[in-house]
C-alpha cells in the first residue's frame, strides 16, 4: 500500500470505444495525463462497425473519425493497445496498475500504416471486424481509419513466412516481440469496456449458424456499410441475391429468461428500425417487417423516427415473438412461425435479421476480480441511482454500456461524466503531468520572397510504385520560388522530420510543402515540424498525391505522374501566398453559472466546486430540489428524499457554491470564457462574471385535459399518487393506471421515457403497502429499458395486470353516480374490459418549460421542435450546445431519470472543465476576418454563420468573434461586398490554385 | 476428369525437364549406351529440377503436350544442395492443380535419375510413354475448355501468395519459420490446399465472368459450387478490384471481370 503518498494527476481509461475516447479527450483537455488502455489492436469499439446512427442517420465513421484522430494525436493521451490490466495496487488518488502488453510484432514507432505487408501476406483469416464476411490477412488492421494506424500480426494464423518483413520498407516488422509488463501510476480509473453482442447461436430455435439467410444485426450492419463486404449493397448470404422481404426479430438474447438475459438491451428497437430504414434506402422495392414485443423508442426524437418508419418508409410491425424459424431447403427462404392475436401464423422471408441483445463484456468477471469491484447479477458493473458513475470501489468509475445497456448519446454523456468524477479526486494535481508546450521563436518571413521546400514522399511503394517520384521532384525544382526539393521513402518518419528541419535551415526555406498522403491525418504532424523548424505552422501546404492520385490511378503511371506534378504545382501556387497566422488568445473567467436548482443543476454546481471552480447556482423558486422534491420512492433501494437533502446540505455548505433562490436571469452578455450576467434574486440584483453557462432548467409535468382529470379527487397523476402514498393517506383496493397521457401523439408526439417505470415503481409501492390491492396498468408499449425490465417482471409476478390498448381505442374514464368506471379494449380480446377502480392514476407526459423559448433567445441556443433544448450533436455532443461555452443537462435536454440527469450534469462539468482549466483560450487559426472599410453592414454573414460568431460593431459593421469562429468560410462565400476573407483560404490563394491547375505558375 | 481408353494409333507428345548434372547426363548415358526408348519424349535441359516452374508444366499441357516429366538428382545428390527437394514439393502442388483443371495428375511425373542411370532413364521414358498412351490424348474434343482450365491453374500459380508459400514450404516445414517454429506438414498442407482451392475458385470465377456479366447464382450453377461460397469469393474479388458490379437483373446483381491492361 502506498499510504500517504501524493496524488497522481493521471487517469487510466480502460476501453477505447466511443466512451473511452470521450473520457480521455475530456481529461486530456482539462489538464490530466491519460493512459487509454484497449484490449484490441485499435481504438474505435463497436461504433466503428456501425454504418449509420439513429435517429439522424449520420454516418458513424464520419462523425467518429475526428475523435479517433484527436485521441490518437493528443499529447496528453498515451494509447496502450493490445493490452490488459493484470494487477491493481494502491488507493484512490494513487493507484499502481500493472498492465500486460501483448506483442504486436509490428513496431508502433516505425509502422507508417502503408499496408504493403497486408497486401503481400499469403494467409487469409477470419475478419472479426467484418463479422467474418470478408477475409483479412494475418498481418492486418481492423479498418482503414484505425487508430493507431499500426498493423498487427495475428500469430494464431501467421505461418511465419517472413514475407511482410521483406516487403516492409520501414523495417517495422519485429517477429521477436515478447509479452511485456508495464506499470503505471494513476490517480483514478475509468472503466469503459462497453459490451459484447449476444451470441444468437444460443437460441437454437432461430437456426442462426445453420440457415445462411439468418444473420445477426451486427452482421447486417456490415452489409449496409459502404466499406463493408458487399460495398453497401444488401445481399442475402445464401446466393447473394438482393432480398425482397426482410424480417427483423427483436429481443434475441434480451427479455428472455430462457437464455438468462432477463433485461432489455435498450437499443435494439431503435437500431432495427434504423437498419430497416437504411436497407430500404439501399434497396428498391424492399419490404421490411419487424417482429417485436414492445417498441421501445423512448429517447429524444425516437418516437418520430418510429412514426416515420411506419408512415414514410412503410415498415411493417407485428407484435409477436416468433416461436421458431425454418428454412425452405429449395429457395433457402426463411419461414417464421408466430402467433398474432392468438392465431398461429406463418410467413416467408428472403432473409431474417436477429436483433441481438447486449451482453456484459467477456472479461467483465476477471476484470472485476482483479479490480475488486462489484458486478450486478447480469455481470455488468453495479452502480447506484444517485451515483451512476461510481463503482463499489472508491477511485474507480464506470461509464457507457458496461454499467447498463445504453445508446451512444447516453454513453458519451456518461463518459464525460466519469471523466469529471475521476478528475475531481485528483483536481489538485491538474496540469502537473501534461505535456508542456514549448514555445519556439518564429522567423519573421513577411518581407521575404517565398523560398519553398518540396518534400515528395514515396510512401514505401504506395506512391513510388505508381508515380515516378524522382521525376516529380525534378519538376518541382523548375517551379517558381521552389528553392529546394527532394524525395523521401516516408516523409512522415521521425528521421525525415529532423531532415526537413535541417533543410529549412540549410536552404533558408520559408515555406514547406509535403507531397504525400492526406492533410486530414498528416497535416498536424508536418505543421508541428514546420513550427519546430522555426516557421509559423501556417506556412505549410500539402499535396495529396497518394489517396487522391497513386491509389486511384494504379494502372496509369504516366497519367498519375503528370497528375502528381499538377498537384505539386497547385500546392506551390498556394504556398507562395501563404502568410503566417497568429491564433487569438483570451483569458478565461474560471467559474460557472448554473441555471436551475434541480438535481441536474445541483449536481453540476457541486461538480464544479469539486473541480476547484466557483459555481453560481440560480433557482427560480424559493427552494432547491426541483422535481425530485416530489419523489418519495425510487424503483431501487434508495430513498430520493434522503439523497436529495444530503445533496442540498452539501451545496449549502460548500464555499465554492453561491446559491440564489427566487432568482431570475435578467440579461446575459459575452461569449465563451467571458460572460457578464445580471440576475435578480430575493428582490436584489447582482452582476456575475463567469466563463461558462449551464442550462439545467428541467421539464414540467403535463396537466391533463383528458380522462376527466380534475373532476374527481380519485383521479390523480403519478406524482400526486406518490405524495398520497408517502403520507399514507390512501387505502386503495382497486387501482387503474393509464399510460401515455399526453405522450406519444396526444399533446406531444414524443415518448416521455420515465412514465412506464414510474407506474411500475408506484404499483410495486402500492403492493408493498397494500398487498391485496388490485392494480391494472393500461399501456401501449411497456418501455422499461435496460435493467428496469426486471421491475416489470417483478410487477407482473406480484399480480399487477398489464392491459394493452391501441392508440385508436383509448381507455374511457367515466364518473357515474359517484363511482369511477374505466373501460378498455384489449386488441386481442373481443370484449371490452370494464373496471371499477377506487383510484385512477394518470401517467402524464413530461413537457418542456414554456420559459425555454426566452432563455434560448438570450443564450442564442436552439430548441428542438418539441421545445426542449437542442444540443450540438444528437449522438456525440449530447451536453454541448453548438455555441461554445454553453451546456445543457437533465430534463431540459429531454425527459430523464434521476441517474441519467446526474450523469449528464457530471458530463457538463467535464465538458466545461476543458474550458475552465485553460490558462487562456486559443482560437482557431483559420478564421474569417472582416475588412470594415468595405463592409456594407448588410448582415448576410450574421445570418449564415452557424456558430453565431459574427456581430456588429458600434459602426454597424460586421465583426468576427475570433474565439467563436470555427473557420468554415460560409460568410466569405456569402459576403456581397467581398469584405470578408478567410485566412489560409483567401480568394487570392484559391484563385491562384485554380489558375495553376491548368497552366504554369505565373512568376 | 478425363476418361481413359487406349487409342491404337495415338502417339503422345511428351516433354521432360531434366537437370543438367544428373538426369540430363543420365539421358546422355542412355544414348551412349544405345538403350532404345520411344521417340515421343523430348528433353528440355534445365540446370536444376528446382528451376521448373509449375507454370511451365501447366503451359506445356495447355499447348498440347500430353505428359510432362520432371527429372532430377536423387535426394542428397543435388548439385545445388536442395533444388530437387524443392522441385518435389512444388510438383506435389502442381499435380493438385492439374487435377483441379480436370486433367489426370498422372500426366505429370517426377523421377530421380542419376548420371549413371542410363537404363533407368530409358525405362522411365518407356513406362511414362505407356502410361500416357493409356491415358490417351489430353485435348480430345473439349480442347478449349481444358485450355481455359489450365490457364486458370497457371494464374493460381502466378498468385504471389501461392508462389511465396510454394517457395518457402521446405524452409517452413523443415527448418523453421521466423519465430523459430517448424510447421507440421499436415498443417502446411491444409493451409496450402485451402489457398489453392480459394485461388482456383477465384480464377475460375474471373474466367467465367470475363466473357459476359453473370449473377452469383449463374456462376455457381456453371461451376457446380454452392452460391454462398461463390458469393464470398466474388465479394473478395470485388474488394480487390478484380471483378466489378455490372448491373442488376431482377434481384440478382451481375458481375463482370475487370480487364486490366498490362
Amino acid at each position: 500500500m502506498k499510504s500517504g503518498q501524493e496524488k497522481v494527476g493521471a487517469v487510466l481509461v480502460v476501453g477505447g470505444g466511443i466512451a473511452g475516447m470521450q473520457s480521455s479527450l475530456d481529461l486530456a483537455e482539462s489538464g490530466f495525463k491519460v493512459y487509454l488502455l484497449e484490449r484490441s489492436p485499435c481504438i474505435g469499439g463497436v461504433m466503428a462497425q456501425l454504418d449509420k446512427t439513429f435517429p439522424t442517420n449520420d454516418c458513424a465513421m464520419c462523425i467518429m473519425a475526428p475523435k479517433l484522430v484527436a485521441t490518437g494525436r493528443h499529447p496528453n493521451i498515451e494509447l496502450i493497445t493490445n493490452s490488459e490490466i493484470e494487477k491493481l495496487e494502491g488507493e484512490p488518488g494513487s493507484f499502481e496498475v500493472t498492465l500486460a502488453k501483448h506483442p504486436r510484432r509490428v513496431s508502433s514507432e516505425k509502422c507508417t500504416g502503408c499496408g504493403i505487408c497486408a497486401q503481400e501476406c499469403p494467409v487469409e483469416a477470419i475478419n472479426e471486424f467484418n463479422e467474418g464476411l470478408l477475409p483479412r490477412s494475418a498481418v492486418h488492421i481492423d479498418y482503414p481509419q484505425a487508430v493507431p494506424l499500426t498493423f498487427i500480426i495475428d500469430k494464431t494464423v501467421c505461418i511465419g513466412c517472413g514475407i511482410c518483413e521483406k516487403m516492409c520498407k520501414a523495417n517495422a516488422i519485429e517477429y521477436d516481440q515478447a509479452e511485456e509488463q508495464q506499470k503505471i501510476d494513476v490517480g483514478s480509473i475509468i472503466l469503459a469496456l462497453g459490451f459484447d453482442e449476444f451470441n444468437p447461436e444460443i437460441k437454437k430455435e432461430y437456426g442462426y449458424g445453420i440457415y445462411p439467410n439468418v444473420v445477426s444485426s451486427i452482421e447486417f450492419e456490415r452489409l449496409l456499410s459502404a466499406i463493408g463486404p458487399t460495398g453497401g449493397m444488401v445481399l442475402r448470404p445464401s446466393d447473394y441475391d438482393i432480398p425482397k422481404k426482410i424480417a427483423f426479430i427483436q429481443c434475441v438474447g434480451s427479455r428472455d429468461e430462457q437464455c438468462d438475459k432477463s433485461y432489455c438491451s435498450a437499443v435494439s428497437c431503435m437500431y432495427s428500425i434504423k437498419e430497416a430504414i437504411i436497407a430500404k434506402e439501399h434497396t428498391e422495392g424492399l419490404d421490411c417487417h419487424i417482429f417485436y414485443m414492445d417498441i421501445r423508442t423512448f429517447g429524444k426524437e425516437f418516437e418520430d423516427y418510429y412514426n416515420r418508419a411506419q408512415e414514410e418508409y412503410k415498415i411493417g410491425f407485428t407484435r409477436s415473438r416468433p416461436a421458431s424459424l425454418r428454412e425452405d431447403p429449395e429457395t433457402k427462404n426463411v419461414i417464421i412461425s408466430y402467433v398474432e392475436n392468438g392465431e398461429p401464423k406463418e410467413e416467408e422471408f428472403d432473409m431474417v435479421v436477429l436483433s441481438v441483445g447486449i451482453d456484459a463484456p467477456k472479461d467483465a468477471i476477471t476484470l472485476s476480480e482483479r479490480l475488486g469491484i462489484d458486478l450486478n447479477k447480469h455481470n455488468f458493473v453495479s452502480t447506484k441511482k444517485f451515483s451512476p458513475l461510481s463503482t463499489s470501489r472508491e477511485g474507480i468509475f464506470v461509464c457507457g454500456a458496461f454499467s447498463s445497456p445504453k445508446d451512444i448519446p447516453d454513453t458519451v454523456a456518461q463518459a464525460s461524466g466519469a471523466a469529471s468524477k475521476a478528475s475531481s479526486i485528483i483536481s489538485s494535481e491538474r496540469g502537473k503531468l501534461v505535456a508542456k508546450r514549448e514555445i519556439i521563436p518564429e522567423k519573421d518571413v513577411r518581407l521575404e520572397g517565398a523560398r519553398i521546400g518540396v518534400f515528395v514522399c514515396h510512401c514505401g511503394i504506395n506512391i513510388g510504385g505508381v508515380v515516378r517520384v524522382p521525376e516529380v521532384v525534378e519538376y518541382a525544382r523548375t517551379l517558381p520560388n521552389v528553392a529546394y526539393a527532394e524525395h523521401n521513402l516516408y516523409t512522415c518518419s521521425q528521421d525525415t522530420q529532423e531532415r526537413i528541419k535541417e533543410k529549412v535551415k540549410e536552404h533558408d526555406l520559408n515555406r514547406v510543402i509535403v507531397a504525400s498522403c492526406t492533410p486530414r491525418t498528416h497535416e498536424p504532424l508536418f505543421q508541428s515540424t514546420t513550427s519546430e523548424a522555426g516557421l509559423n505552422p501556417y506556412l505549410f501546404e500539402m499535396a495529396n498525391i497518394r489517396d487522391q492520385c497513386s491509389w486511384v490511378h494504379m494502372h496509369e503511371p504516366d497519367s498519375a505522374t503528370e497528375k502528381a506534378k499538377d498537384l505539386v504545382r497547385m500546392a506551390v501556387a498556394k504556398a507562395r501566398l501563404l502568410e503566417p497566422l497568429k491564433k487569438a488568445t483570451l483569458d478565461v473567467k474560471r467559474n460557472a453559472l448554473v441555471i436551475g436548482g434541480g438535481i441536474s443543476g445541483m449536481t453540476a454546481a457541486l461538480g464544479f466546486a469539486d473541480q476547484g471552480y466557483k459555481a453560481y447556482l440560480i433557482e427560480k423558486t424559493s427552494e432547491l430540489g426541483g422535481k425530485v422534491r416530489h419523489l418519495h420512492y425510487a424503483v431501487t433501494e434508495e430513498n430520493p428524499q434522503d439523497e436529495l437533502f444530503a445533496l442540498i446540505k452539501k451545496i449549502e455548505n460548500n464555499e465554492n457554491i453561491e446559491v440564489f433562490k427566487d432568482a431570475e436571469l435578467l440579461s446575459i452578455e459575452g461569449y465563451v470564457g467571458n460572460y457578464k450576467t445580471k440576475i435578480s434574486y430575493e428582490n436584489l440584483e447582482k452582476e456575475i462574471d463567469h466563463g461558462v453557462v449551464v442550462v439545467a432548467t428541467g421539464a414540467l409535468e403535463y396537466e391533463p385535459t383528458e380522462y376527466s382529470y380534475g373532476e374527481d379527487r380519485r383521479l390523480v397523476t403519478q406524482l400526486e399518487l406518490e405524495k398520497l402514498l408517502a403520507e399514507e393517506k390512501i387505502n386503495p383496493k382497486n387501482v387503474v393506471m393509464i399510460q401515455c397521457v399526453g405522450s406519444r401523439g396526444e399533446s406531444v408526439s414524443y415518448c416521455s421515457r420515465i412514465c412506464c417505470t414510474t407506474a411500475i415503481k408506484n404499483a410495486l409501492q402500492i403492493k408493498d403497502q397494500h398487498t391485496d390491492a388490485k392494480i391494472y396498468i393500461l399501456y401501449r408499449d411497456i418501455r422499461t429499458y435496460g435493467f428496469m425490465e426486471d421491475y416489470y417482471q417483478k410487477a407482473a409476478e406480484e399480480g399487477v395486470v398489464f392491459v394493452r390498448y391501441d392508440v385508436d381505442s383509448k381507455p374511457k374514464v367515466e364518473i357515474t353516480e359517484g363511482n369511477l368506471k374505466v373501460s378498455v379494449k384489449e386488441p386481442n380480446i373481443d370484449e371490452e374490459l370494464r373496471l371499477d377502480p377506487d383510484l385512477v392514476v394518470l401517467s402524464v407526459a413530461a413537457i418542456p418549460d414554456p420559459n425555454n423559448e426566452e432563455l434560448s433567445k438570450s443564450l442564442k441556443v436552439p430548441l428542438s421542435k418539441d421545445g426542449f433544448f437542442l444540443e450540438a450533436h444528437m449522438k456525440l455532443r449530447p451536453v454541448d450546445f453548438a455555441t461554445e461555452g454553453v451546456f445543457l443537462c437533465g430534463s431540459a435536454h429531454s425527459p430523464k431519470f434521476i441517474d441519467e440527469s446526474i450523469s449528464q450534469a457530471e458530463a457538463v462539468v467535464s465538458r466545461a472543465c476543458t474550458i475552465l482549466s485553460k490558462d487562456y483560450l486559443e482560437a482557431e487559426g483559420v478564421i474569417s476576418i472582416v475588412n470594415s472599410d468595405i463592409c456594407s453592414g448588410c448582415e448576410t454573414c450574421i445570418l449564415v454563420c452557424p456558430f453565431d460568431a459574427i456581430d456588429k460593431d458600434d459602426k454597424k459593421k460586421a465583426k468576427v468573434n475570433e474565439l467563436l469562429c470555427k473557420g468554415c468560410g460560409a460568410c466569405v462565400a456569402a459576403c456581397r461586398a467581398g469584405a470578408i476573407q478567410q485566412r489560409c483560404f483567401t480568394d487570392e490563394q484559391i484563385l491562384s490554385v485554380i489558375r495553376s491547375a491548368f497552366q504554369e505558375v505565373e512568376v | 476428369m478425363e476418361g481413359g481408353g487406349i487409342l491404337p494409333d495415338f502417339e503422345p507428345k511428351i516433354l521432360a525437364f531434366a537437370c543438367n548434372w544428373c538426369s540430363y547426363a543420365g539421358a546422355d548415358l542412355a544414348g551412349v549406351s544405345r538403350i532404345q526408348y520411344p521417340p515421343n519424349m523430348s528433353i528440355i535441359r534445365v540446370m536444376c529440377s528446382g528451376r521448373v516452374d509449375p507454370i511451365f508444366i501447366l503451359d506445356a499441357l495447355k499447348k498440347g503436350v500430353d505428359g510432362v516429366m520432371v527429372l532430377g538428382c536423387h535426394p542428397g545428390d543435388c548439385h545445388y544442395i536442395s533444388g530437387n527437394l524443392m522441385a518435389e514439393r512444388k510438383m506435389r502442388w502442381t499435380k493438385e492443380l492439374i487435377e483441379k483443371a480436370g486433367c489426370d495428375p498422372r500426366r505429370l511425373k517426377l523421377e530421380w535419375i542419376s548420371a549413371s542411370e542410363g537404363e533407368r532413364f530409358a525405362n522411365t521414358a518407356r513406362e511414362f510413354t505407356e502410361q500416357i498412351k493409356e491415358l490417351g490424348p489430353l485435348q480430345k474434343e473439349d480442347k478449349e475448355k481444358i485450355s481455359a482450365e489450365l490457364k486458370a491453374a497457371s494464374k493460381v500459380v502466378d498468385e504471389s501468395r501461392v508462389r511465396v508459400l510454394m517457395g518457402k514450404e521446405r524452409e517452413l516445414v523443415e527448418e523453421g519459420n521466423v519465430y523459430g517454429d517448424k510447421a507440421a506438414q499436415k498443417d502446411f498442407d491444409a493451409l496450402m490446399k485451402g489457398i489453392l482451392d480459394d485461388e482456383h475458385t477465384r480464377e475460375k470465377i474471373l474466367l467465367a465472368a470475363k466473357a459476359e456479366p453473370l449473377s452469383i447464382k449463374e456462376i455457381s450453377k456453371r461451376m457446380g459450387m454452392p452460391s454462398q461460397e461463390i458469393g464470398r469469393h466474388v465479394m473478395w474479388l470485388r474488394h480487390k478490384g478484380k471483378i466489378a458490379l455490372h448491373g442488376i437483373e431482377g434481384r440478382s446483381p451481375l458481375y463482370k471481370t475487370v480487364e486490366v491492361e498490362v
